[in-house]
């Protein structure tokens, strides 16, 4: 038997909504255990950039049900709109919350939250432009991040530094008892027994060539619910960033764009106003990604290989950059070798955010068609923050919603966990065969193989960034679907060279492999599947949305890829619905 | 490019040492960290920890010929070869690149890095001023990447008593804060021969923080306020 530990709740991920939810249950007197695969403050919501964003009217006129609207034609009507209503009308809630938290939000003149214009935002349901998104200088996620850890510590939350969660456990009557998992420096598996078990594992961007995300965000929580029977929601969506340091993958916040930048190709046109006349360079995401990519293949693109453009900023003075966006010049400096205050920042459309995720509700419970309907809650189970699908995000996510999901459903869940733990008071009997399976599968890494790891995964990632980018079309899927076999098949006669046990890092990159590559593959099957283009999606020979056929959710389980499908929530809790209409900026 | 790097292994029972490697790599625009991950393409055994990628997780830390930096974001261009990768300096290894932090956070946990403010919360935001939101720049970004405390010497005598560069810039970082009410408490903390007082200005800090933050200066400021306090 392997050493155990017991907590009323476990929390797999030690990022903004971990630790946003471990705070909650801390608060409450609950013993309440963060795991997390590198020190907390490591984690990949330090690197966001420009903001959160909250409708709290310090610069311009503003109310949330107009951040709820931006939302909704953000997500391309995919979103469903009670949890979109529930998280714009509790953001300002949130981030004065974070504010008293002692969050260094940047200030206006009067000592309020300073506030940016950010993509997708407008007054008056699509209106002119709202300035909506709250900034400390272009380092959020670190002052969240950092915030969030330092509030941790006053509540004494136990934190499980470099812990690798491996599976969940659940037992024969679908409940959830907790995880296994690896302490990393120890090489040792330890079961953490758990009333309720959270999984705010972040993203999984890794499996894309090139990316913005840190090297961990390999989707660990979503590989484990896949192996514990369950589907995943909607994963055919994921963000590519407009502007992305090309090759690197570093992400160059919208905030440039939001203090006075704009992008321009290499005839020096500001091309955007053809694509958007009304926002223009602050369209929604996966408009101005488009509008890079289009603008590229007409041969309009810069350097050498006519493979990037230019995002233009110096124009604003040297000032206002080093005092707005001196971490944006830092990386541009260091990864671009360009000054943003001389001139522009070489950018291309790259791999950011996955809208799809672990099928959850507003109180961020993990729900599944099990029983009697198509959202039934996993007993014990909850999911928060990227790796969860609520779905706020649709088919494309506004910029500075990302940080706001965190913190308004980590609290969500926190307080729903509290109840849950107080009418489930006692703990389940652990069925020794799903501790079995999960040892089996560490041990699995112990037999030699003659495939490498890191070749399997640099293949799958070329795959991906081939065959499932900005734009797909049928032929591509399908290939790339057909290329990925392969690549599993290779999975499995892999082996490493390094078998201590020691802080075994090679072992360690083998299981997010393995959490990797269902992902690559559920996004591929859900996106030859979805025969429309909506958000994010864009599909060559299906260009046009289809509310008739596909204003529904995708949900993709492991066996056999089968698709099944729910309805978009499009009822709000307590408003009208925004009907679907066109989109357009 | 060759490469020199301290391997330990703590299950071989043997002693560390210097491992010697070729890397056929064209070092334009690539950083030390593109170097350790393609070695450890040829070298699976090979272990350091990284993340970001990008200079703000503060992961990857290590001690490049002789100088305590972020590998990722540290050019290969211009390093002198063989380039000398070591852990950071008298913290205990785990192995290879890998050092246990727990006591560079043990000192970041004593210096109460929250805020404290005991008023009732107000329904909106706590105002602060332009002016005193300034106050904090050069404080906040600190991403515990341990270059600073790691390269002090007055760290390397007293690692238990002397809190270190990062964690007293945090301890500052909230006195700082015009919304922090607990300055009294922090500096009552902080008055100790050698908590505070074993910084002697050396400024290795100052020289090796990788986001150009200045602990010394933060250190000068608490310094200067426990002489206020004294009158």
């Amino acid at each position: 038997m392997i050493p155990k530990r017991t907590f009323d709740a476990v929390i797999v991920g030690g990022g903004g909504a971990g630790l946003r939810s471990a705070l909650q249950l801390a608060q409450a007197d609950l013993k309440v255990a963060v795991l997390s695969k590198v020190f907390p403050t490591r984690s990949h919501t330090v690197s966001a950039q420009g903001g959160i964003t909250a409708a709290l009217a310090n610069v311009s006129e503003d109310n949330w049900h107009w951040h709820m609207y931006d939302t909704v034609k953000g997500s391309d009507y995919l979103g469903d709109q009670d949890a979109i209503e529930f998280m714009c009308r509790n953001a300002p809630a949130a981030v004065y919350e974070l504010e008293h938290m002692g969050l260094p939000f940047s200030r206006l003149d009067n000592g309020k939250i300073y506030q940016r214009p950010f993509g997708g935002q407008s007054k008056e349901y699509g209106g002119e432009q709202a300035v909506r998104t709250c900034a400390a200088a272009d380092r959020t996620g670190h002052a969240l991040l950092h915030t969030l850890y330092q509030r941790n510590i006053a509540a004494r939350t136990q934190f499980f530094d470099e812990f690798f969660a491996l599976d969940l456990v659940r037992d024969d009557e679908g409940y959830i008892l907790g995880v296994v998992a690896l302490e990393i420096e120890s090489g040792e598996a330890w079961l953490f027994e758990a009333r309720a078990t959270l999984l705010a594992t972040g993203g999984a961007a890794r499996i894309f060539r090139h990316s913005t995300n840190a090297h961990i965000n390999t989707g660990d929580g979503l590989g484990m619910v896949l192996r514990a029977g369950l589907p995943l929601e909607d994963m055919e969506f994921w963000q590519f960033h407009p502007t992305g340091i090309p090759e690197v993958g570093s992400l160059i916040t919208e905030g440039v764009r939001g203090e006075g930048g704009y992008l321009i190709n290499k005839e020096g046109e500001a091309f955007m106003t053809r694509y958007a006349p009304h926002a223009r360079d602050l369209a929604s995401r996966d408009v101005v990604s488009r509008a890079i990519a289009q603008e590229i293949q007409a041969g309009r693109g810069c350097g050498e290989h006519g493979d990037y453009v230019h995002l233009k900023i110096d124009h604003i003075g040297a000032d206002r950059i080093k005092e707005r966006l001196p971490g944006i010049r830092e990386l541009s400096m260091q990864f671009a070798g360009v000054d943003p205050c001389e001139a522009p920042i070489p950018v291309t459309p790259t791999a950011h955010y996955m809208m799809g995720g672990i099928p959850s509700n507003l109180h961020g419970q993990v729900v599944a068609p099990v029983r009697y309907g198509p959202e039934e809650p996993v007993p014990g189970l909850y999911a928060v923050g990227e790796c969860a699908c609520v779905s706020v995000h649709g088919a494309n996510r506004l910029g500075g919603n990302s940080l706001l999901d965190l913190v308004v459903f980590g609290r969500a869940a926190g307080l729903h966990m509290v109840e849950y733990l107080a009418e489930n008071p006692f703990p389940r009997p652990v069925p020794q065969e799903a501790v079995d399976r999960v040892l089996a599968r560490l041990a699995r890494w112990d037999r030699p193989g003659d495939e490498r790891v890191a070749q399997v995964r640099l293949e799958m990632q070329k795959i991906m960034q081939a065959h499932c980018g900005v734009y797909r079309n049928a032929a591509l899927l399908q290939s790339g679907i057909d290329k990925l076999n392969d690549v599993e098949a290779r999975l499995e006669r892999a082996g490493l060279t390094d078998r201590s046990r020691v802080f075994n890092t090679a072992r360690l990159e083998a299981l997010e492999l393995e959490n990797l590559l269902p992902i690559a593959r559920a996004t591929l099957v859900s996106a030859l599947a979805r025969q429309e283009s909506r958000g994010a999606h864009s599909r060559e020979d299906f260009p046009q949305r289809d509310d008739d056929h596909w204003l529904r959710h995708t949900l993709y389980s492991l066996r056999d890829d089968p698709l099944d499908y729910k309805p978009v929530r499009l009822k709000p809790l307590t408003v009208d619905t925004f009907q679907p209409k066109a989109r357009t900026y | 490019m060759r490469f020199q790097i301290y391997r330990y292994d703590p299950e071989s029972g043997a002693a560390p040492r210097m491992q010697s490697y070729t890397l056929d790599f064209d070092p334009r625009g690539r950083k030390v960290l593109d170097a350790l991950m393609a070695l450890k393409e040829l070298d699976e055994t090979l272990a350091f920890r990284r993340s970001c990628r990008e200079g703000v997780c503060g992961s990857d830390a290590v001690n490049v010929n002789g100088r305590n930096v972020l590998a990722c974001v540290t050019p290969l261009a211009g390093l002198r070869e063989p380039i000398v990768v070591r852990p950071l300096p008298r913290l205990p290894v785990i192995r290879d690149l890998i050092v246990d932090m727990a006591q560079f956070f043990q000192h970041y946990r004593a210096v109460k890095p929250y805020l404290i403010n005991l008023d009732p919360e107000p329904e909106n935001e706590r105002l602060q001023s332009p002016a005193e939101r300034a106050e904090l720049d050069g404080l906040w970004e600190c991403i515990l990447c341990g270059c600073c405390t790691t390269a002090c010497p007055s760290f390397w005598w007293n690692p238990e008593r002397f809190l270190g560069p990062a964690a007293l810039m945090q301890g500052y970082r909230f006195i700082a804060d015009s919304r922090d009410q607990a300055t009294d408490e922090r500096l009552d903390y902080l008055e100790d021969p050698y908590r505070l007082f074993r910084c002697h200005g050396i400024m290795n800090c100052v020289e090796v923080c990788p986001k150009g933050l200045n602990p010394t200066a933060a250190i000068g400021k608490i310094k200067a306020l426990l002489v206020k306090r004294a009158f």
